[in-house]
């Protein structure tokens, strides 16, 4: 096949997927926001469950993650910054990069670990044992049914999920100012707190929250797209975490420009 | 819109209650059914037979609106569901149900609420309502007291008897069955084939199944269609295909098997070709 064929292909591909994405992402939110007010109540208690998992039980990961993350960003700031004798920008340092970016992050990329990944393999088992035909004869939406409470669950949870990464990330490098610089735990938060700006903190929470529609549209996407047979469902599993990380920085860095240029103003 | 529905509402037997008109189906460029055409009416049990890759699965499907026919009608209930819009076929598929090949029960619910979930979807009865009802419909299938159960708990029989409760919740007009004795040892088979007697017996209820067992197939059947190669090869009561004297028929009733297809040849050729045209 001739190179500029196999290009135009996988763009069109691409497209076609981006495209797939965006229906089910709009119908989802769909019987998220408008279905409720029309009388089609959202299945709360499911979204609920959903949020559980979701964020409660990525908590303790989530935490021993960022902290880890907060206390290696401060040793390599420290390293630099030593340099010039101001080690007490350590504080601002991974105040600003935990809330602007890597908190955001990280915390997407735990999610996609544990939910991401999940939502592909139920919902592809589903459909390979015909649980999701069985939804459309009895006249229930799938993505009623399914996709909107992760949808809810994901858009309540990540934010949140990404102020407490912020948070530990923050306490991270707390443990090396007090350790190896002179701060005391207070000095050392009241620092990053002044560091911070509101923007900082809304635009990591932003950028959470279009990370979380990313990874349900992408896990349910592949679930629903599953094919006939077990190893289908790993195949889809596999597809949703790698798709979900690329476009999840896709997003981010879409998202970090747009913030950037608004910025400049 | 309907079919000579209102001089035949007298005899209910003669009522068309599904109507199949040049019926076609296919998966992208591949078409599986080539024009069927057959009624099944009200109150009977009509059994479609077919081997495998037939198009008598497909054919089910679309019957219950999971595949979208590429041409062709199908009049359910006065509405041709091949033309409705999806909340249209929403209101449809409240008044049938569908029995699914391995039951298709949601593993992350309990026997009680897999029953209940149409009921609680699609209904505005009260919690209390909808144990009385739940409790019927187990016990019309044998499962009293199983509504606790998770399905992983469940035997293959016992799985499709829930998945049997769990369609007949909404009281359907029609009841589809996919294959419902595959899978099952000879006994808990014989106890499914029991059940859809049972429930034509006592409920007058219109029922198609899809199946290749033929014992299964002349116990329960009113009359019987055979599909082959998406074409309908015969239609007719039980008697008339035992004595049917049509060569495909016979081969599939009398299991004759089929003249030995040259795979492995096709496979050489196959490589063969793949030798002189590299990178195809």
């Amino acid at each position: 096949m001739e190179l500029t064929t196999q290009i135009g292909e996988s763009v069109t591909d691409g497209l076609a997927y981006l495209g797939a994405l965006t229906t089910l992402g709009t119908r989802a939110a769909y019987f998220t926001f408008i279905a409720p007010l029309r009388g089609k109540p959202l299945r709360l208690q499911r979204a609920i469950s959903q949020a559980m998992q979701t964020g409660v039980g990525a908590l303790p990961i989530l935490s021993l993650i960022t902290f880890f993350i907060g206390l290696i960003l401060a040793l390599q700031s420290a390293y630099e910054l030593r340099k010039f004798g101001a080690i007490n920008f350590v504080a601002s340092a991974v105040a600003i990069s935990m809330t602007r970016e890597l908190g955001p992050l990280i915390t997407a990329i735990v999610v996609i670990g544990r939910s991401g990944s999940a939502f592909a393999a139920e919902i592809g088992t589903m459909k390979v044992t015909e649980e999701i035909d069985a939804l459309e004869t009895m006249a229930i939406d799938p993505i009623h049914f399914l996709v909107a409470p992760k949808f809810t669950a994901m858009i309540v949870m990540l934010p949140c999920l990404t102020i407490w990464a912020n948070s530990m990330g923050i306490l991270g490098g707390a443990l090396f100012g007090v350790t190896q610089a002179d701060f005391t735990w207070f000095r050392y938060i009241q620092a990053s707190l002044d560091a911070l700006f509101l923007r900082d903190i809304t635009t990591g929470l932003v950028k959470s929250v279009m990370f979380g529609i990313t990874i349900t549209a992408v896990g349910c996407h592949e679930g629903l797209s599953t094919g006939a047979g077990a190893e289908q469902v790993g195949r889809s599993t596999t597809r949703a975490v790698v798709v979900s990380i690329f476009l999840v920085i896709l997003v981010d860095l879409v998202f970090t420009a747009l913030f950037f240029f608004m910025s400049e103003r | 819109m309907g079919h000579s529905n209102s001089a035949a509402t007298a005899m209910t037997d003669t009522e068309s209650m599904i109507s199949l008109r040049n019926l076609r189906v296919s998966y992208g460029e591949r078409e599986i059914l080539h024009g069927i055409g057959f009624d099944v009416m009200r109150g009977e049990t009509l059994v479609i037979l077919g081997g495998s890759g037939s198009g008598k699965s497909t054919l089910l499907r679309t019957l219950v609106g999971l595949e979208r026919p590429s041409s062709g009608e199908i009049w359910l209930k006065g509405k041709n569901i091949a033309a409705i819009s999806s909340g249209e076929m929403d209101e449809i598929r409240k008044k049938i149900g569908m029995s699914f090949q391995g039951g298709a029960l949601f593993g992350s619910m309990t026997v009680g609420e897999n029953v209940a979930l149409p009921l609680r979807e699609h209904t505005k009865l009260e919690e209390s309502t909808i144990e009385i009802i739940l409790r019927l419909k187990l016990d019309q299938v044998g499962l009293s007291g199983y509504e606790n159960y998770m399905p992983s708990q469940l035997s293959g029989g016992m799985k499709k008897r829930a998945a049997v409760a769990r369609a007949l919740a909404m009281d359907p007009e029609i009841l589809f069955f996919d294959e419902p004795s595959a899978g099952l040892d000879p006994i808990i088979a014989a106890g499914v084939d029991q059940l859809i007697l049972e429930l034509k017996q006592a409920f007058h209820m219109t029922i198609i199944v899809v199946t290749h067992e033929l014992a299964s197939a002349f116990l329960i059947a009113d009359r019987m269609v055979l599909i082959d190669k998406g074409n309908v090869v015969a239609i007719g009561t039980t008697e008339a295909m035992r004595s049917s004297t049509h060569p495909r028929v016979r081969q599939f009733l009398d299991r004759i098997a089929e003249p030995a297809v040259s795979e492995e040849l096709d496979y050489l050729q196959m490589l063969t070709e793949e030798h002189r045209h590299p990178g195809r």
